[in-house]
């Protein structure tokens, strides 16, 4: 690890004012992703700022309905909560299928959104890495990528994103608010935060320098049965190859989005239209326009059957 | 006291880092921050820097003056010599430095000393010794729940924690009924475990190790 200072923010405000003023700064919430960048030089931050005396850590009941969870809400608190359990059931699901105990405990509802892509050769410093380093190539073309994207990759990256959490806010309709450095705060769709990879796939979100998170908020519950199907090496403990996260209705209606296949939650509305005729219809869609390497096309067929699994269940 | 861009010191947050190199102010208000504000510096700090921390560690206060960099495991370890905890991956992947921090465990690897001021903490060394173990660590024993023992001390730690867990009713992955009290059942035990790996494979003892204690709980 590289020294770094280190400071207790005082509010979301001045946190964000702290990072756009100090260069090299990074925001430190459970430290589950950052620290362990850290360790191998991946992050370098030359300042760290600690969001987690900010009181971000409560959920609420929006008035007009919904859930406002505070961005330091622990991920084991969020999957536990009686009302996520009882209304967003994806969320609880998607939440208790990633990591451990131990980190679930630690990791915060702002930091599962923001963690970085699991892609072997962006940890390993020795590889060109588009991501780590702009424009020292991609190893991953041609190389090992068996875990890859194979939706809205580009020809400088195809690492996926790794959360389940973040597939599941997704088919929900989450919304990301934020607080920026001048003070002004925002709400961003989900869709509309995690970004693809592109010409520069060291950017990831449509966050600006500085600009912190201070909670992600839940429409009104849509009700239909909710599930988060995920597929992986092992039964538990292990990032997802693939994973379905959906809510059906009684009449087969309903919404999907995928992780483990894109550099964000992957969802296509125009594929929900298809659902009550199947997985093979809907699952054409959502994957329309693929680009697969030969380790990795083994995704298409699986998300296919994925969604099948998930229909059926639905179904009862 | 105003530094060169003009922010009121009052009003921010306490800057805790210092530099080794350089005089601080009582709130702590490193020359490094000051310096860092000049828009011709690099992004880079090239000294260590040092900060103050207390934790509660096994019921007793400890004041420690640390690299900011030093995890929580370091600071178990290295500077308050309590080598229960193992340092396997470091990377929080295989639960060997779990320990407990205000009643919920934690990869101590994964969470930097000076993150955890006013916290308390316990160690494989806190819930019992020799002479009075834990019941868990008397069941490890007796169902042989290990064969190196190198991640002994995460297990305990982590099944002290974990049957907290399933008595206030925390669901898991592998729960059917979000909404209903866990039943420690094999699959529940597995997969609630899963943050702990052995490479010895000592799993079918340590499961009826915990299974044990569970029973004898409820
Ligand atoms: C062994 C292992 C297995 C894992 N398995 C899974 C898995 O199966 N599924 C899964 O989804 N995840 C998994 N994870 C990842 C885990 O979910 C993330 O590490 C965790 O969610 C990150 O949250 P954090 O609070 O610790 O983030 P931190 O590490 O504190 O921060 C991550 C990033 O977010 C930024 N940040 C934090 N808070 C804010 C804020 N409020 N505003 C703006 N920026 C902020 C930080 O600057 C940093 O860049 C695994 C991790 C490990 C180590
Ligand atoms: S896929 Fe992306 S993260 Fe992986 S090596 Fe290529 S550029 Fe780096």
């Amino acid at each position: 690890m590289k020294p770094f200072t280190f400071e207790r923010a005082a509010s979301p405000a001045e946190a964000a004012a702290a990072a756009a003023r100090t260069p090299g700064s990074k925001f430190i919430a459970g430290g589950t992703n950052l620290l362990d960048l850290m360790k191998l030089q991946i992050e370098t931050p030359a300042h760290l700022i600690d969001v987690n005396g900010l009181g971000l850590d409560a959920i609420d009941l929006i008035p007009e309905g919904g859930l406002r969870i505070g961005a330091l809400v622990r991920n084991t608190d969020l999957a536990a909560d009686e009302r996520v359990r009882r209304d967003y059931g994806v969320l609880s699901r998607a939440l208790l299928s990633g990591a451990s105990g131990q980190l679930r405990n630690k990791a915060t509802t702002a930091g599962n959104l923001l963690q970085r892509t699991r892609c072997p050769y962006f940890y390993d410093t020795a590889q060109p890495c588009n991501k780590r380093q702009p424009g020292s190539g991609c190893s991953a073309l041609g190389g090992f990528s068996r875990q890859h994207a194979v939706m809205g990759v580009s020809d400088a990256c195809i690492a996926t994103h790794p959360s389940d959490m973040a597939v599941a806010m997704r088919v929900l309709d989450a919304k990301v608010e934020t607080v920026r450095p001048d003070g002004n705060k925002r709400s961003v769709p989900i869709a509309e935060f995690h970004t693809l990879p592109g010409d520069t796939p060291q950017v990831e979100n449509t966050l600006a320098p500085g600009e912190l998170i201070t909670a992600v908020t839940l429409p009104p519950p849509v009700g239909g049965t909710q599930i988060y199907r995920k597929v992986r090496d092992r039964a538990s403990y292990a990032f997802a190859l693939v994973s379905v996260a959906a809510i059906v209705q009684r009449d087969g209606s309903g919404r999907v989005a995928l992780g483990g296949v894109a550099h964000k939650p992957w969802r296509v509305e125009a594929a929900e239209a298809e659902l009550p005729n199947g997985p093979k219809a809907a699952a054409e869609k959502l994957l329309a326009g693929a680009r697969t390497t030969p380790d990795n096309a083994y995704k298409i067929p699986l998300v296919e059957r994925t969604l099948g699994a998930v229909l059926a269940k639905a179904r009862g | 006291m105003n530094p060169p861009n003009g922010f009121d010191v009052s009003r921010r947050g306490v800057v805790l880092g210092t530099a080794a190199t350089g005089a601080v102010s009582a709130l702590g208000v490193s020359p490094v921050y000051a310096q860092a504000a000049t828009p011709a510096s690099a992004a880079s700090v090239s000294a260590p820097v040092t900060a103050r921390v207390s934790v509660t560690v096994n019921g007793e206060a400890r004041a420690l003056e640390l690299d900011t960099r030093t995890t929580l495991l370091d600071a178990l370890r290295e500077h308050l010599h309590l080598t229960g905890s193992k340092k396997g991956c470091d990377h929080g992947q295989c639960g060997a430095c779990t320990v407990i921090v205000d009643g919920r465990r934690i990869n101590s690897c994964l969470s930097l000393a000076v993150m955890h001021e006013g916290a308390s903490v316990t160690t494989i060394e806190g819930l019992g010794g020799p002479d009075n173990l834990h019941p868990l660590q008397a069941a490890f024993v007796k169902h042989d729940g290990y064969q190196c023992g190198y991640c002994t001390p995460g297990q305990i730690c982590s099944a002290v924690a974990m049957l907290d867990e399933v008595k206030a009713g925390l669901p898991s992955h592998v729960s059917d009924d979000l909404l209903a009290a866990p039943e420690l059942d094999g699959a529940e035990l597995r997969e609630r475990m899963s943050g702990n790996i052995c490479r010895c494979g000592a799993y079918s003892n340590i499961a009826e190790a915990i299974t044990e204690v569970a029973g004898r709980k409820a």
